[in-house]
């Protein structure tokens, strides 16, 4: 094989591990999409709320400090412990099912029935508060995100690529982590929307809420618990995100990076976010490898969109996404 | 007592079908006009101009663009911040390739290539709907910004990447550039403002209008009734876009004086003007009027209060900015979802029964 061909399978591998890393972000999205029809813009700031929070319980940083400072002039700065990575990650958990429950008790409790551009409205709404929040709890500095994750080039397969094909493929280790977690994550949400009664309820209330409700399912606490499931995803996806380029505002940005992998899988398929990821993963590296250095680089923000916009022309609801009905 | 139909008597089609139906609406309507022209530009300032009122004037043109759009047409666009830049940019090449032409034309020009931009990216709302159409448009967002900031044509070749907008005169008098008094700055955007607001209400209680709202009602329907949608989604994009490019192009060359493409027109600036939209009232001109007042005022008082009064440091003042926005956003949509032009139309209706409850 060609050098060419090989530097493009590399890339296109690498491809496939972002879009796994996008396809954790996506999954939260189409979580609450499924049960609520709340298109949540949050989902990235969700993530990005997570990491600071698990940073901040792990190096054990007095919450609210530099505004507690600010008003009465004092020096807090951190508790004189550190919490194991393992409780940290338990305790943000914990914290993100708090969220969700203030999050449907004092949002979308008051926004039943409204339109779904209202709602989307009020995630973005969301998003702008827990961004403020965040920062003014833990501090708007960047941090570094540590909680024993392997990192760094995988030198098995560095040696066994350079010594079959002459080429040594760099492949991040914590890609191959992501990526693992990302099937269980998957594997663990299927089981649990398959078997549990909780899982059925919830796709009950996905299919129709008024019948949901007639057989007797508690909307409200569907909605906490799918908060809660998102939430945790986006934990998830804010330590994966956070140990591979650090915590800071940026994070919240893969939301953005999120949403073409839902327009192609679908807003409402779990399996069409993993393969959306996949393909826009892999498509963005691809062209940013053979395309992009011809019109000036850097095509990876808009080329998702794109493809997925050209991809919606043909399909308009996506790849796994239920068909739409219209009727008048 | 004084806001009554009663006594009013209409005469003739014209007044029965006239904006502004109620006496005391038509005198309110001309005492703002009055205030506006005659009385604002004498004690206008720099920070006034600066903080206050030139963004507000360039605000409200964007948001009414985007109502048009959203609330008329039903096609929610996230490319806002995108077609600003179109015509910030637009503006800038003929600025700097036709400097003998008044200014005045090269913002109306720049309007005309950003509706063209937005007739493309709009093209794609035949088939695609709802959520999946505003993301969509999120392409138009990051595409545009990425290819202004790559071709160097487009900035002209300069080091820096940016642009910088050349003085210009309109009638003898500076509009653009450093030596622009605060006064000319305001009088060229109310001009402009003016026109817009006037040309939107009158497309909007048209035919073109009532077609652009039965397709935002039911697309479906309003294509079995005759409306064809081609036509009208197409136009409500080249509308809207036009507007939108006008408000980018004011932006850029009367407001911000230089401006670089990523931080000025970055995908805040969209969900900034859906914002304007939202909490001003989709649907309604007055309401892109409330919503871009209140969003430009807002954070001028909370620096104020928080910086000003309680002397807080600027990060953690801007941090609780962000919460408070983001608070009230919510609470505005939980309040009252039709925004505050419903809170107005209640207002009035109250005030047509006042002093009986019913």
């Amino acid at each position: 094989m060609t050098d060419q061909l090989l530097y493009a399978a590399e890339a296109a591998l690498n491809g496939l591990m972002a879009g796994v890393m996008y396809a954790l972000v996506a999954l939260g999205f189409v979580l609450i999409y499924k049960s609520s029809g709340v298109f949540n813009y949050a989902q990235g700031v969700l993530a990005l709320f997570a990491a600071l929070t698990l940073v901040g319980i792990q190096k054990g940083q007095v919450p609210f400090a530099h505004l507690i400072n600010a008003m009465t002039g004092g020096h807090l700065e951190t508790f004189p412990w550190q919490v194991p990575a393992l409780l940290a990650i338990l305790l943000t958990a914990g914290v993100m099912v708090g969220m969700a429950l203030i999050i449907e008790k004092l949002v979308l409790k008051h926004l039943v029935n409204q339109a779904p551009i209202i709602l989307f409205m009020a995630t973005i709404g969301l998003a702008y508060f827990l961004e403020g929040f965040g920062d003014v709890m833990w501090g708007a500095d960047i941090k570094t995100l540590d909680v024993g994750l392997p990192q760094g080039i995988n030198e098995t397969i560095e040696s066994v690529t350079d010594s079959l094909l002459g080429y040594g493929f760099f492949i991040d280790n914590l890609d191959i982590v992501a990526s693992i977690v990302a099937v269980l994550l998957v594997a663990a949400l299927t089981l649990f929307s398959q078997y549990s009664k909780q899982g059925r309820a919830l796709r009950a209330v996905a299919d129709d809420h008024q019948a949901a409700l007639s057989v007797g399912i508690s909307l409200r606490f569907i909605w906490v618990l799918v908060w809660s499931i998102a939430g945790f995803v986006a934990l998830v996806a804010g330590i994966m995100w956070g140990s591979k380029s650090g915590v800071q505002f940026s994070l919240s940005l893969i939301a953005l990076k999120a949403l073409p992998v839902l327009m192609l899988g679908g807003f409402t398929s779990i399996p069409g976010a993993i393969v959306g990821g996949l393909i826009i993963g892999m498509g963005e590296k691809l062209f940013e490898f053979w395309i992009g250095p011809l019109i000036g680089g850097a095509t990876e923000n808009w080329f998702a969109y794109v493809l997925a916009l050209l991809f919606l022309v043909f399909r308009p609801q996506g790849l796994f996404g239920e068909r739409i009905i219209e009727r008048v | 007592m004084f806001y009554r139909e009663a006594g009013d008597f209409k005469t003739s089609y014209r007044a029965d079908s006239q904006t502004f139906p109620i006496r005391l609406d038509r005198m309110g309507f001309w005492a703002a006009m009055l205030i506006a022209y005659a009385v604002v530009p004498f004690v206008i300032d720099d920070y006034w101009a600066n903080a206050v009122f030139v963004p507000f004037l360039i605000y409200a043109i964007a948001a009414i663009g985007l109502n048009i759009l959203v609330g008329f047409a039903g096609q929610v666009s996230l490319g806002t911040g995108g077609f600003m830049a179109v015509g910030a940019y637009a503006v800038y090449k003929l600025m700097t390739a036709f400097p003998e032409v008044p200014f005045f034309f090269h913002v109306i020009l720049a309007g005309g290539v950003t509706a063209c931009v937005g007739v493309l990216f709009g093209l794609p709302s035949l088939r695609i709907k709802g959520f999946y159409l505003a993301v969509a448009t999120l392409a138009a967002q990051f595409f545009l910004v990425w290819l202004f900031n790559k071709v160097p044509w487009f900035y002209n070749y300069s080091a820096s990447g940016q642009i910088t907008a050349p003085d210009r005169t309109m009638l003898g008098i500076y509009i653009t550039g450093a030596q622009t008094s605060a006064v000319a700055k305001y009088l060229f955007c109310l001009v402009i403002l003016t026109l817009v607001a006037l040309v939107a209400r009158n497309l909007t209680r048209g035919t073109v209008g009532r077609k652009w709202m039965a397709i935002r009602d039911m697309d479906i329907a309003a294509e079995i009734i005759g409306v064809n949608p081609l036509t009208a989604k197409v136009t409500a994009f080249a509308v809207s876009s036009f507007f939108i490019g006008i408000a980018g192009a004011l932006l850029f060359s009367v407001y911000l004086g230089a401006a670089e493409v990523g931080e000025a027109f970055g995908i805040n600036k969209s969900f900034l003007v859906l914002f304007m939209v939202i909490i001003g009232g989709l649907g309604s001109i007055f309401g892109s009027f409330a919503g871009a007042a209140f969003l430009v005022l807002l954070p001028v008082f909370l620096k104020n209060v928080l910086v000003g009064a309680f002397g807080w440091p600027t990060d953690v003042a801007a941090h609780l900015e962000l919460m408070i926005v983001g608070a009230l956003i919510i609470l505005f949509l939980i309040v009252e979802p039709h925004g505050l032009a419903q809170l107005w139309r209640i207002a009035k209706e109250k005030l047509r029964l006042w002093p009986f409850p019913h």
